[in-house]
């Protein structure tokens, strides 16, 4: 097998720094990931180079920089099997792209009455533009219920998606729990009853392969930062007959096609929805990162973080560990949340830390699901493609020693 | 100025603390009872206060959190019980001075609370240090409004 994580590993210059004097131990991948040469190259490229707006100049450079961002679409696209770009919409990242939805096809088609299925393990990104949709539109927000084992309530779903069901916005991995949740099951129940779904693949984008049309997804959000790229770029997938009815988003310069001083006529998809000059560098550097990540190979990086959760959770098992989410590999990603005892996961957060180990502590952007599994916050350790199991090893022993601190 | 290490702060003042807290439950009756929580880390206080004139004669907690907000809460329902309300509030201002890097803090008014100082060092969990002294000024407040 090609995949070697050590090698991989000096793509990113960020190992080359120390933490509190010591090898640096990233396991918070889930909140962001460490960015690979390659795409801090190719924006130092687009900057020294290639720099200029999109869509605007008759220049030369401005061509650059207009086939650079739209390269960048062309690679997105690619990446999860939209068959056009038409149907690839930059955004700021995930929570803009579902808000995105929100504020256009929700509030066209979503009434009193109706009802809008979240589940019980959204992040609040799926969670609060859906309440702030129900409250104004008077409809009612439900919640799938997840199982002590953290999957979706399968055996519920045909109760949860009625005929009132206007829209599903699931998770295709949760952040907290790594559950791998059976979409295009839901989008099969939510499509028969005329429902629409929307995926936030935030976390599923940068570890999994998968395809919008095996999914059947109708709407698919995800950012460029949790997968190599920079902050301040995602992508709201629509299919594209939806993205055609719908109002815009934002108004302003590109969005247009003709403006008169008391109306205007909307510029064709996606570009209905670009409003205002794009974060054009990051979406370049969007496009960079899944290049990268298509030459690792997903299938690859999958397996390899596969491998890192199951020794975490092996180790984490062994010293008496507390692991929320599926125990099984099939369905479930590099993310492990776990507690220890009576050490509260800020208290360990702050000591591991001490050794050079950054791992997340607390609810992870998802309260309800924080109640449902009956703690006020877990520890989380997130994997990513940089990771080894040198890592793991690191965190046991820096757990350990926050264990020792309260013993 | 004094240097607290992590592990010191944690093995000397806070777990001591976090293992027995000081007046830690229900006080009945009660004046005041506030509820606060810190969403970041989800930890959740409840404060009761009992005045006599201007003396806060009684003070206990409850809730659950890290132990940097459960220490710091417990450490300050000793410090402050039977002080009057002004010099409660002039001890939780000096502390926020001190968690906010503004003073080195006075050992001789603070005593063993000057060892929070270690958790400056950590902006994140100076949040959990205060959850306590702020909900305790909130009360305060509370209870002057209740001055007939």
């Amino acid at each position: 097998m090609s995949f070697d994580a050590a090698v991989v590993r000096k793509d990113f210059p960020i190992f080359e720094t120390e933490a509190h004097g010591k090898p640096l131990v990233y396991l918070d991948s889930a909140a962001t990931s460490q960015k690979p040469r390659q795409v801090l190259d190719r924006l130092t490229l687009f900057y020294e180079t290639e720099n200029a707006n999109v869509h605007r100049g008759v220049y030369e450079l401005s061509e650059k920089a207009t086939a650079a961002y739209e390269g960048a679409r062309e690679s997105c696209a690619r990446f999860i099997g939209a068959r056009s770009t038409r149907s690839i919409v930059f955004t700021r990242g995930t929570t803009e792209s579902i808000n995105l939805v929100r504020f256009t096809w929700a509030r066209e088609n979503v009434r009193s009455g109706d009802e809008i299925l979240v589940t019980e393990m959204e992040h609040h990104s799926n969670l609060i533009p859906w309440q702030l949709l129900a409250q104004e539109t008077g409809a009612t927000l439900r919640h799938l219920p997840i199982d002590d084992e953290g999957r979706l309530r399968m055996d519920l779903l045909a109760d949860y998606i009625t005929d009132k069901t206007k829209l599903v916005a699931v998770a295709l991995m949760s952040n907290v729990l790594g559950t791998i949740n059976p979409i295009r099951a839901i989008a099969d129940a939510a499509h028969a009853v005329g429902a629409r779904i929307l995926v936030d693949a935030a976390q599923a984008a940068p570890h999994l392969s998968f395809d919008v049309n095996e999914l059947d997804a109708d709407f698919l959000a995800f950012s460029a930062h949790k997968m190599c790229g920079p902050t301040g770029a995602g992508v709201l997938y629509g299919r594209e007959d939806l993205l055609e009815e719908m109002p815009p988003f934002h108004g302003g310069g590109e969005m247009i096609r003709e403006v008169w001083a008391d109306r205007a006529t909307w510029n064709e998809i996606p570009y209905k929805f670009e409003a205002g000059t794009p974060n054009v560098e990051q979406a370049v550097g969007m496009g960079a990162a899944v290049e990268y990540l298509e030459g690792l190979g997903m299938d690859a990086v999958r397996e390899h973080e596969l491998e890192l959760a199951r020794y975490a959770m092996e180790r984490l098992e062994q010293i008496g560990a507390t692991i929320y989410g599926p125990r099984s590999l099939e369905d479930r990603g590099g993310v492990v949340s776990f507690n220890l005892d009576d050490v509260h996961p800020h208290d360990m957060s702050t000591i591991v830390d001490q050794e050079g180990v950054c791992i997340r502590a607390g609810h992870h952007c998802a309260q309800p699901l924080m109640r449902r599994l009956g703690v006020p916050a877990t520890a989380r350790a997130s994997f990513y493609v940089y990771n080894t199991s040198d890592d793991v090893d690191a965190l046991i022993e820096a757990v350990e020693k926050s264990k020792g601190w309260f013993a | 100025m004094v240097r607290v290490s992590l592990e010191d702060l944690y093995k000397e003042v806070i777990l001591d603390h976090y293992r027995t807290p000081r007046n830690k439950g229900r006080l009945d009756p009660h004046d005041v009872l506030l509820e606060r929580n810190n969403p970041l880390c989800g930890d959740e206080i409840e404060l009761f206060l009992k005045l006599e004139g201007d003396t806060l004669q009684g003070i206990s907690f409850d809730g659950k959190g890290c132990s940097i907000s459960l220490a710091s809460t417990s450490m300050m329902t000793e410090k402050v019980k039977g002080l009057s309300t002004k010099d409660a509030r002039d001890v939780t201002e000096s502390i926020k001075r001190m968690m906010a890097g503004e003073e080195e803090g006075d050992p001789d008014e603070l005593g063993d609370l000057v060892s929070l100082k270690g958790v400056v060092k950590y902006p994140v969990r100076i949040k959990c240090a205060l959850l306590g002294w702020n909900t305790l000024l909130e009360g305060l407040d509370q209870a002057g409004r209740n001055e007939p």
